[in-house]
């Protein structure tokens, strides 16, 4: 036996290299022996089961794998390679794969492997770096297709040519009202109507199925379904995250994410344009938009970061977030040391880096628009701009009209005001006393008073004046610079600034004893810091004061002026009395030099100006400067009611202009600096230690950027979605497997590195893949071709054991769950809960209160008290939203980055990029479906639905029936059977007989959520069937996908 | 009472709601809070664990958030007084970085501890007058003089402590707990958090919910926050007009048309399903029975100060701490903000002791008195110290302040398997540096793994292609503070 083993080895390495030399001639293609495509599916396929990379199966320490795993069974023994020797041998002791585990190699195989070893064995690198090459579709035998369910396209050629192999049977086609439930869900994130259903069931066209998906595809609803995933992705939020996590708006970043699936923008654009918008030639409006994806990164504004740090970390997240999405490859490991697993280096990473290190955004502080940003108008902002500035232009001519006259009028005007002026306001008032608690306070010989000797914290001065004035109807105070005070400021604190908790001015009446404290009705000052404004020096509180810090030094005078509410009558040789107190817990913030006068006018302004106004006009019109010319004109319009009435509108306009325009939400977005940013690898991804200098590239083991062209954003965009890329089809499509199954091709669909899963079926998916790039990236085609194949079609009941399908020839049967609990081998359909985010908008959709508006600024619908507060110390707080904002889909609801909404369960926290799905189930989940407003809300608005579609307002036996299938049919899709009737007829009575035992119980239920009920309907009914509805919303069946 | 026998009613009082999970086998609890479907029949976890006898069964962390000032409480340096108003000698700097509020050290003065240091207990550790309570139970304490971390801002330092990784996405040592041991209870999540801050503290500090995120692990390792109020759990009070016996009987109805699905489909998941549910009404009636201090006596509530009746204060959350360890939860984060004094060693740090002082001190005395601390491991500790230097005018005594400080600081254990009585590590004589025995933060979450059985080494998660653990690839158990 062994003999005739060697023998026939013999021959087929003598033909072997024939066959090569033949076929090298005829098909030149096929004769190369593709390791990944022609060697590794084999490999895999057979031997990895025993001798792959679960150590636990593996047999005779034997590993075929890896490499050196391999090269060990190719030393020759006996004159052949041992692998081809056994793979090749007669004797069933010997021969690979064991007869027992029915996997025997076909002579096609033996011959490929043969041909391999014949080439000297070359081992190819990991799948994913391998080119993208489209397979054959496989056939699915006649004889054996009979038996099967439908084969609609070649994902069906794929997956069942698997399962024959393992001669099992895919699961037979779902039921109407489940299918389309399911593919309604899956592309629209919605359930259909009872009449959607209903139409479809009916149709027995033959391309009733795709009638269906074509209009499910057309129908906005599908954006916003397919934009959820990309924003998980793209770490979409609608504020900073970290400390202060201020609001931002790059909302209609996320609208134009829905419009361009809608718009079905083929993917290679849709990448291009959000990594690398701005720098195509002639840039749109809309594709500079779409770079707003590398922006949303979080934003730190914590007080003592260091702003090049925060930068840093911005370029690492947009270098990451791109990997993860289009190349699948996690790349921060790179940040620090070279990759363990893949063929990354530090350099490789920090290259990347390179593309996005070229913005001018700065690192500094908390600013949500951080340039560079686009201003996005709404079409109506827009027509409101529009007339406002119409309006603004339409005032130019009267204005200028108005000047005109009052230019005319002005020697008149001059003269009259000449013989009403009066003289200058400001008076000195001349100390004739002056102390302080601590300081010594002397008068200076321009009149000023200044502190000085020790520097106390606290000081109050008092001041005796005389003001030579009989008349007083303010005090002005000018606090000045001194060289003696902190960098010239007005004090000696240690910023220079002062504050004046209080002024008190006191007159004593000569021969009197007795002072009188004089009341101040109002005042102004030249600059108020803050809160620190100057009716606080004489709000009779010390805690209080007027300061004038603006955040740097003080290199200028400040002075305030503070009038009498009655005016004071004195005689001129009256003193008056003048307090300053400095009683502030800051330091010093004593005044240090100060100047105090007085006035008799009527309205004693800070600004003196008219005693300026004076001298001009007395000043001879030929020696008048332009300077005094144009004081003049100003005054003479100001004075001028009809010019200031004109003014007035334009200011007003002018506001509403520039408050329009702020309220416009600003997008940021990408730009690159004329000046490239050098770029360092940064040893342990610290900032401040550059390494060696790097210059913009990919990485050295994927295909190289084309020479000649400009090394840009632009550059790597196109590279990515280049026919020589073999990573970004294959994680593209993958991706968007994983959203309809629950479960990707690859089932890491973050990691197409070695360390990630090695895909089953890489067939199918480099298949779809290949089709995908070589029909133009057209996402909507491809969807069309998942959910139209009759592996999406198929049921997702669990086969059983013991259930085999009798139909079915012996040797055939279903797969067992124990089998493929994943259901990776898809001999079944998908059956998973949905996300949480879907759970919602059903419940919404099923009740008819969701409101369906696509896009628009977020919405902040109900939550529970204190959320927000409780984690922010009550910075931030949560204002709820009324009316239709309360209806919107959850893809419009607001996100916090620090407090995501309390309503999702497993969601991507949007804090970095997330492509993979998490299902869980924990019990908090099951309290916000039973509890929650949204929810009970919903259930009693389906029950209203229900009670006032059936004109049988008598609560009997048949009508309770119908509305049990109602209620089943808008969240269902299906009428319920006679089994599930029975407990919620059961259930409904009790229910009843429980609200009418409370009827304020009844009543409270009914209150909750902001929309209004129907009056009309009985309350007990009501109560009891927004029970039933809520239980049915509560149910498996609803909450999954099926 | 014997806490045995306490949890042994507690079963009856689960058994009495009804329906038990029982018999709907053993797949459909294994996605439930902790619960991992490798053991069924114990309580989720892996298989493999604990790697050895583990010393504490369980973690109260009560977490300070935003660096006490150890040189103002636990680490005496009676040479700061010398040197009180002296410029910072720059050979103990070298060219460390502090936050930019700080920036060049060159320039600023030492400031002398606020409070004077006593000796305390027959340990004789040195506690500072600040925190008289803390003070009182200095026996029990193990403290650990020489801890340093390499982050010196909140967030980053926070998170180092808590995941081994600065910015968020790792599991916190709350989570990888969850994850390896599961849970010692069926009402409750195996991580429970709750937060507070100091009355009148000026200082903002933000509770991210990474603080206590599961990262990479599945969610239901994530630690769920019990907030301070009237409902701790989100959603867990019915709808007004439902009652608690209506309710029962839906989810009956629920768990029974449920049941019909899975008779007819076949999916574990339903299981699952029918399971979540129970869960969930379980805890509606474990939750408010958690939070009703009635059964406490005036003894007790007197252990943890005024402000126990308060939700939402430390002393509130520390009786919420011992009432979740006696109901078996795994790991109970308590985090307390306001501890950031740039400008209030002298004003707000008085507050701050006040508020966590007694209701700290007066925990480990009630865990004791109830045999509990024996297996519970309680930490206190913030994420890094308070510069030794004064931040702000030496003149200006009301505005004294200390910056962050992560070279050496302090913090202290008690109970679950570390010594009591015991100081271990030394900073330098200013409480500058690390002088000897220094404990990295990877080596603080080595020892709390040690503690509860665990080989940080081999508690691992594949993620990305790579084996993730709480220390990184750093950390070395301190032998020296095992009991």
């Amino acid at each position: 036996m062994s003999k005739y083993t060697i023998n026939t080895l013999a021959s087929l390495l003598l033909i072997a290299p024939l066959l090569v030399g033949f076929s090298s001639v005829a098909h030149a293609d096929e004769s190369n022996i593709v390791f990944s495509r022609d060697i590794r599916p084999i490999l895999a396929g057979h031997c990895f089961n025993c001798h792959g990379p679960d150590e636990g199966s593996r047999e005779g320490d034997l590993r075929l794998d890896t490499e050196e795993g391999a090269r060990k069974s190719l030393e020759v023994e006996g004159g052949v390679a041992k692998l081809m020797g056994r793979v090749t041998s007669h004797d069933p002791d010997l021969v690979m794969p064991p007869p027992s585990v029915k996997k025997p190699l076909t002579p096609a195989q033996i011959e490929r492997l043969t041909r391999w070893v014949e080439a000297g064995a070359p081992w190819g690198s990991h799948w994913a770096f391998e080119p993208l090459v489209k397979p054959a579709v496989p056939t699915v035998p006649v004889a054996a297709s009979g038996l099967m369910a439908s084969v609609n396209n070649p994902i069906d050629h794929f997956v069942q040519a698997r399962l024959m192999a393992r001669k099992v049977t895919p699961a037979p086609e779902a039921s109407r009202e489940t299918l389309i439930r399911r593919v309604t869900l899956d592309l629209t994130g919605l359930s259909p109507t009872p009449d959607e259903v209903d139409n479809f069931v009916q149709d027995m066209s033959a391309d009733a199925w795709g009638k269906v998906v074509d209009r499910l595809l057309a129908s906005p609803a599908y954006g916003e379904r397919m934009a959820w995933s990309w924003l998980d992705a793209a770490r979409y939020a609608d504020s900073n995250g970290y400390q202060g996590d201020n609001e931002r708006t790059m909302w209609p970043w996320r609208d134009w994410v829905i419009d361009a699936f809608n718009q079905n923008l083929p993917y290679d654009q849709f990448t291009v344009w959000q990594l690398a918008g701005d720098l195509l030639p002639d840039a749109t409006f809309e594709q500079k938009m779409a770079t707003g994806f590398c922006r949303n990164h979080m934003i730190n504004g914590e007080g003592g970061r260091i702003a090049e740090e925060n930068r840093v970390d911005y370029v690492m997240d947009m270098t990451e977030t791109m990997g993860t999405v289009w190349l699948g490859l996690t790349m921060n490991c790179c940040r620090c040391h070279d990759h363990k697993f893949d063929p990354l280096s530090q350099q490789d990473y920090y290259s990347l880096s390179a593309f996005f290190n070229q913005t001018p955004v700065d690192g500094s502080g908390g600013n949500p628009q951080t340039p560079p940003v686009l201003t996005v108008r709404s079409n109506e902002q827009r027509q409101k701009e529009e007339d406002i500035e119409t309006q603004l232009a339409g005032l130019k001519q009267p204005i200028e009209q108005r000047e005109k006259e009052l230019v005319a009028a002005r020697q008149a005007w001059e003269q009259t005001t000449l013989a009403n002026a009066g003289e200058s306001t400001w008076q000195p008032l001349k100390p004739i006393k002056s102390s302080a608690v601590h300081q010594a306070l002397t008068v200076q010989d321009e009149g000023s008073i200044l502190a000085s000797g020790a520097n106390p914290r606290n000081d109050t001065y008092t001041l005796e004046l005389s003001s030579g004035l009989e008349k007083i109807t303010a005090i002005r105070l000018d606090a000045l610079n001194h060289d003696s005070h902190t960098q010239g400021g007005l004090s000696r604190s240690d910023s220079g600034n002062f504050v004046l908790t209080e002024i008190e001015l006191l007159v004593q009446p000569p021969g009197s004893d007795q002072a009188t404290k004089l009341s101040i009705a109002s005042a102004e000052a030249t600059f108020e810091q803050g809160d620190l404004k100057v009716v606080r020096a004489f709000d009779g509180d010390s805690n209080t004061g007027w300061a004038v810090y603006a955040g740097k030094p003080i290199d200028r005078s400040h002075s305030a002026v503070f009038r009498l509410a009655e005016p004071l009558t004195i005689s001129r040789d009256a003193t008056l009395t003048i307090v300053l107190r400095h009683d502030s817990p800051h330091a010093s913030h004593n005044i240090g030099r100060f100047r105090l006068r007085a006035s008799e006018a009527a309205n004693a302004k800070l600004d003196d100006s008219n005693a300026a106004l004076i001298a001009n006009l007395r000043t001879p019109a030929d020696q008048r400067t332009q300077e005094q010319r144009d004081q003049i004109v100003a005054a003479q319009r100001a004075d001028d009611a009809t010019y200031g009435a004109l003014l007035k509108e334009r200011d007003q306009l002018q506001k509403s202009l520039s408050d329009l325009r702020g309220g416009f939400p600003k997008v940021m977005v990408m730009e690159d600096m004329p000046q490239p940013r050098k770029t360092w690898v940064l040893t342990r991804g610290i900032y401040s230690k550059p390494g060696d200098e790097v210059t913009a590239n990919v990485p050295g083991k994927l295909p190289q950027l084309p020479a000649g062209e400009t090394v840009n954003r632009l550059a790597l965009a196109r590279w990515i979605v280049s026919d020589e890329n073999p990573l970004t089809a294959r994680v593209t499509v993958n991706r968007f497997w994983q959203q309809f199954f629950g479960i990707g091709l690859v089932k890491t669909p973050e990691d197409f590195g070695v360390q990630g899963e090695i895909p089953l079926q890489q067939d199918l998916l480099d298949w779809l893949a290949a089709d995908f790039r070589e029909h133009g990236w057209n996402v909507k085609r491809l969807i069309r071709q998942i959910v139209t194949s009759h592996t999406y079609r198929q049921s997702s009941r669990i086969t059983t054991q013991d259930a085999e399908n009798v139909t079915a020839s012996e040797t055939f049967s279903g797969m067992s769950y124990e089998e493929d609990p994943e259901n990776r081998y898809l001999s079944r359909g998908p059956r998973f809960r949905m996300p949480s985010w879907m759970v919602r908008d059903q419940a919404l959709a099923a009740s008819g209160l969701m409101v369906r508006a696509v896009g628009g600024s977020p919405v902040r619908g109900y939550q529970p008290a204190g959320v927000w507060e409780e984690t922010t110390f009550g910075r931030k707080q949560y204002a709820q939203d009324h009316g239709d904002a309360l209806y919107r889909r959850s893809l419009y609801t607001f996100w916090r980055r620090i407090i995501a909404p309390t309503m999702f369960f497993d969601n991507a926290t949007r804090q970095t990029c997330t492509v993979k799905s998490f299902r869980t189930n924990t019990p908090l989940q099951a309290l916000l479906t039973l509890n929650d407003v949204t929810f009970v809300e919903a259930a009693r608005a389906l029950a209203e639905r229900v009670l006032t579609s059936d004109n049988a307002g008598a609560a009997d036996n048949t009508s309770d029936k119908n509305r049990i299938d109602a209620v089943f049919r808008q969240l269902l899709c299906r009428r319920a059977t006679s089994d599930e009737k029975a407990i919620l007829l059961a259930a409904i009575d009790r229910s009843r007989g429980e609200f009418r035992a409370d009827p304020e119980a009844a009543g409270k239920l009914l209150a909750i959520g902001e929309s209004k009920r129907n009056e009309q309907l009985d309350a007990i009914e009501h109560a009891a069937w927004t029970s039933l509805t809520l239980a049915v919303m509560n149910l498996d069946e609803t909450l999954t996908k099926e | 009472m014997n806490p045995l026998h306490e949890n042994s009613l507690h079963v009856g009082r689960r058994e009495f709601f009804g329906r038990s999970v029982a018999g709907l086998g053993t797949a459909a609890l294994a996605s439930l809070l902790a619960r991992d479907g490798h053991a069924a029949d114990r309580s989720g976890g892996l298989p493999d664990l604990p790697h050895f006898m583990p010393k504490a069964k369980r973690v109260i962390y009560l977490f300070q958030n935003g660096g006490p000032t150890h040189v103002d409480l636990f680490d005496y340096k009676p040479k700061l007084i010398e040197m009180h108003g002296q410029p910072v000698p720059q050979d103990y700097i070298g060219d460390k970085r502090f936050s930019t509020m700080t920036g060049n050290t060159a320039g600023k003065v030492m400031l002398a501890p606020v409070e004077p240091f006593r000796q305390r207990g027959q340990s004789g550790a040195w506690v500072s007058d600040f925190l008289p309570h803390t003070a009182g139970i200095a026996d029990e304490l193990c403290f650990i003089h020489s801890l340093h971390t390499e982050q010196v801002n909140h967030a980053p330092a926070i998170q180092f402590l808590l995941s081994g990784a600065e910015l968020p996405g790792r599991p916190t040592a709350g989570a990888w707990l969850s994850y390896g041991l599961g849970s010692d209870n069926d009402t409750l999540p195996s991580f429970c958090v709750m937060t507070s801050v100091s009355k009148g503290t000026s200082c903002g500090q933000i509770f991210y919910d990474f603080y206590w995120g599961s990262g990479f692990l599945p969610s239901r390792f994530q630690g769920v926050k019990f907030r301070g109020s009237s409902e701790p759990v989100l959603y867990l009070n019915n709808p007004d007009g439902v009652s608690s016996s209506m309710r029962r009987k839906w989810l009956d109805d629920i768990a029974k048309l449920n049941e019909l699905k899975l008779a007819d489909y076949g999916d574990p998941e339903i299981s699952t399903r029918i399971a979540q549910y129970e869960m969930s009404y379980k805890m509606q009636s474990s939750v408010p029975d958690l939070t009703d201090f009635s059964d406490e006596t005036e003894a007790t509530l007197a252990l943890y100060g005024p402000q126990v009746k308060e939700p939402g204060t430390f002393a509130y959350n520390c009786l919420m701490a011992r009432r979740l360890a006696e109901r078996g939860v795994r790991f109970v984060q308590l985090m307390h903000a306001g501890w950031d004094q740039h400008g209030s060693v002298t004003t707000e740090l008085y507050t701050q002791c006040k508020d966590t002082d007694q209701p700290s001190a007066g925990l480990i005395l009630d865990l004791k008195q109830r045999g509990l601390l024996e297996d519970t491991l309680v930490i206190w500790g913030g994420e890094f110290g308070r510069t030794p230097f004064l931040q702000g005018n030496i003149n200006d005594r009301p505005k004294w302040g200390r910056d962050h400080h992560p070279y050496a600081f302090s913090l202290w254990m008690a109970g679950g398997g570390v010594k009591a009585g015991v100081q271990y590590g030394e900073s330098d004589d200013l409480g500058i540096n690390v002088a000897n025995n220094g404990v990295h933060v990877h080596d603080f979450q080595a020892t709390l793994m040690h503690l509860l059985g665990i080989d940080h080494e081999r508690l691992t998660y594949r993620f990305q292609g790579r084996d993730f653990r709480l220390t990184d690839i750093h950390g070395h158990v301190v032998e020296a503070v095992l009991a």
